[in-house]
């Protein structure tokens, strides 16, 4: 088992490292590699809540957008730094997560998943109303990704969609790795107790909020980090970053791939970028094919791609 | 100034009628089956499309009449073939389901009646002024707040007098119990969907008359339904109601004030009542769905 893990792991990043050398050939470019990483990403971060602590947030496009207007708000008008900006957007979106997440922690279920909805709304009428400043209903265009000075090296991220690939993946890397050590810590083990059944883990004395507060806090974070990359690749802020569509698309990733499997979102984000990207380059109602695809994973697939694959391998 | 703040408390209470209506379907809904129906607004665009599809032939208080019924046999049928296999599941998936459901449905419409504003035609008599000092109470605005009275008076009347409204508030506290007692709960559950529905499609009809008729009309009204049953509290219908009409005289109120939070002020509002009393105004203590 630990070996399959292992052989897993290095197909996941020989896959992800090669991908700018052979996306070409098979009919994508760099850009639609980088977006599935930030996609995949965003979806990691909601799965480290909903598949391994077992709460569902309905709302994170939230915290991707805050992201998103946070890197390029910072640009646009305080210092023309790509580090910079994306420190603030991770800052920005991690705190309003850690307020209302002492809102909402002592709720579960679909009461959860409402209310996650519902503060969503917030900040998406915040972007939208604002028009001075985010640009309102347009976007927050005018600014664009800076390069990154590394001392030895300038790494172009702005003109060189290579560069921002490895960028981003650099990034995705470090995220991807943060979580795969706390999964693997006694607090990671503790979320998964929470998830199999949150009353006995009360009664051997886990302060069950407080970890569900931590699991949101870290999903948040890096689901904010994936939104300041999402507005570097685009060179724009867009208020449907924070809508409750992108919340569902990032739900439907997770579930997809697989949400009881660390790499099952990547898997789901390929999918869903793909199939997204291809369907509304065909037709004007590709709202239509998204929502019968939401439809047909829930009563086809709904333990998504890798669930599949597991049930077969113990079968 | 008396008269504007005067005036956006009255709208404000009619948009919160409006909420009402769609967080009384939504809350029903969401008690029996513990299903969040991302759709809702879905169904509530297609009762008003369909009120304009039929005013030509039946007049519109035909229409008014027939609307909300067909939207609701279409919201049996959805139950029936979709939304039923999902019971008992992570209510994950039938978030999931609806949400795509949504996507569906505002397309669809969008392809059937187009993307443009169609205009909705309501009687002349409707539409006129009651009252020079007052110019906002128009007739129309007045006959929807008495319709909506009216609904939501019926609503529960059906609930607190009728056998299946008896068997709706007993399976929303002990579904299992009622199931052992001889009620068909599937049966149950499918006509409480379907009411649910009929109240979207009723709030569909009487918002197309005041907003006019886009395949996105309700989705701006879905979020407020939310915050309106998460402030009047989880389980209880007169709570959803009376979230729905707060939140509706906040945003009027605040529209004055201060336009461009007049969205935002209900979630304000939302996270207030979260923070001081999480089950909600009139909500239950430790009601877990």
């Amino acid at each position: 088992m630990d070996l399959n893990k292992r052989t897993a792991d290095a197909i996941v990043w020989l896959f992800l490292l090669t991908m700018p050398v052979w996306i070409n050939w098979i009919g994508g470019y760099t850009s639609l590699g980088s977006r599935v990483i930030v996609l995949a990403l965003a979806a990691m971060s909601l799965n480290f809540l909903l598949g391994f602590t077992g709460v569902l947030s309905f709302g994170h496009a939230a915290y991707f957008g805050l992201g998103a207007y946070g890197v390029g708000l910072t640009i646009k008008y305080l210092c023309a730094s790509t580090p910079l900006g994306m420190l603030v957007g991770v800052v920005v979106g991690t705190l309003a997560a850690a307020v209302i997440g002492v809102l909402i922690v002592r709720l579960r279920g679909v009461y959860f998943a409402m209310v996650t909805i519902a503060f969503g709304q917030v900040f998406y009428f915040i972007a939208y109303r604002w028009n001075a400043v985010t640009g309102g209903d347009d976007g927050l265009s005018g600014w664009h990704s800076i390069p990154i000075n590394l001392g030895f090296a300038k790494l172009d991220i702005l003109n060189d969609p290579i560069a921002f690939y490895y960028f981003v993946l650099a990034c995705f890397a470090v995220a991807v790795g943060v979580m795969a050590l706390l999964l693997r810590s006694p607090f990671g083990r503790t979320l998964l107790a929470i998830r199999e059944n949150e009353r006995r883990a009360r009664f051997i004395g886990i302060p069950v909020e407080q970890h569900i507060w931590l699991s949101w806090l870290v999903s948040c974070l890096f689901v904010s980090l994936a939104g300041t990359l999402y507005a570097l690749l685009n060179n724009f802020a867009d208020p449907h970053d924070l809508r409750w569509d992108q919340s569902g698309y990032f739900v439907i990733m997770a579930v997809l791939g697989g949400m009881r499997s660390f790499w099952g979102p990547l898997i789901g984000a390929v999918i869903f970028v793909v199939l997204q990207n291809y369907v509304s380059g065909q037709t004007e109602n590709w709202m239509s094919f998204i929502g019968l695809f939401f439809v047909l994973v829930v009563l086809f697939f709904p333990r998504g791609v890798l669930g599949i694959f597991r049930r077969r391998i113990i079968s | 100034m008396t008269q504007l703040i005067l005036y956006n408390v009255f709208n404000g209470l009619i948009i919160g009628a409006f909420y009402a209506l769609m967080a009384l379907g939504l809350s029903l809904i969401l008690n029996l089956s513990g299903v969040i129906n991302f759709a809702h607004g879905g169904f509530l665009a297609i009762g008003a499309y369909l009120a304009y599809t039929l005013i030509p032939y039946i007049g519109f208080w035909g229409a008014l009449a027939m609307a909300p019924v067909l939207t609701a046999v279409i919201g049996l049928l959805v139950e029936r073939v979709l939304i039923r296999r999902l019971y008992g599941r992570d209510p994950l998936y039938s978030l999931l389901l609806t949400f795509g459901l949504a996507f569906m449905i505002e397309d669809g419409t969008r392809y059937i009646w187009g993307a443009q504003t169609l205009p909705f035609s309501i009687p002349d008599w409707l539409t006129g002024s009651l009252s020079s000092n007052l110019f906002f109470l128009t007739g129309y605005r007045l006959f929807m707040v008495l319709l909506v009275v009216v609904a939501v008076i019926a609503l529960f009347l059906v609930l607190d007098r009728t056998r299946l409204g008896m068997r709706i508030r007993a399976g929303i506290n002990d579904l299992e119990t009622v199931s052992t007692l001889g009620v068909n709960t599937r049966i149950l559950r499918n006509l409480n969907f379907g009411l649910g529905i009929y109240l979207a499609g009723l709030a569909g009809v009487l918002a197309a008359g005041m907003l006019g008729l886009q395949p996105t009309i309700g989705n701006d009204l879905i979020m407020p339904s939310f915050v309106a049953i998460i402030i009047g509290g989880l389980g209880s219908l007169p709570g959803t109601l009376l979230g729905g009409l707060l939140i509706g005289v906040a945003s009027g109120v605040t529209a004055v004030f201060f336009p461009s939070a007049t969205e935002a002020v209900i979630y304000v509002m939302m996270g207030l009542v979260l923070l001081v009393r999480p089950r909600g105004l009139l909500g239950e203590e430790g009601r877990v769905l």
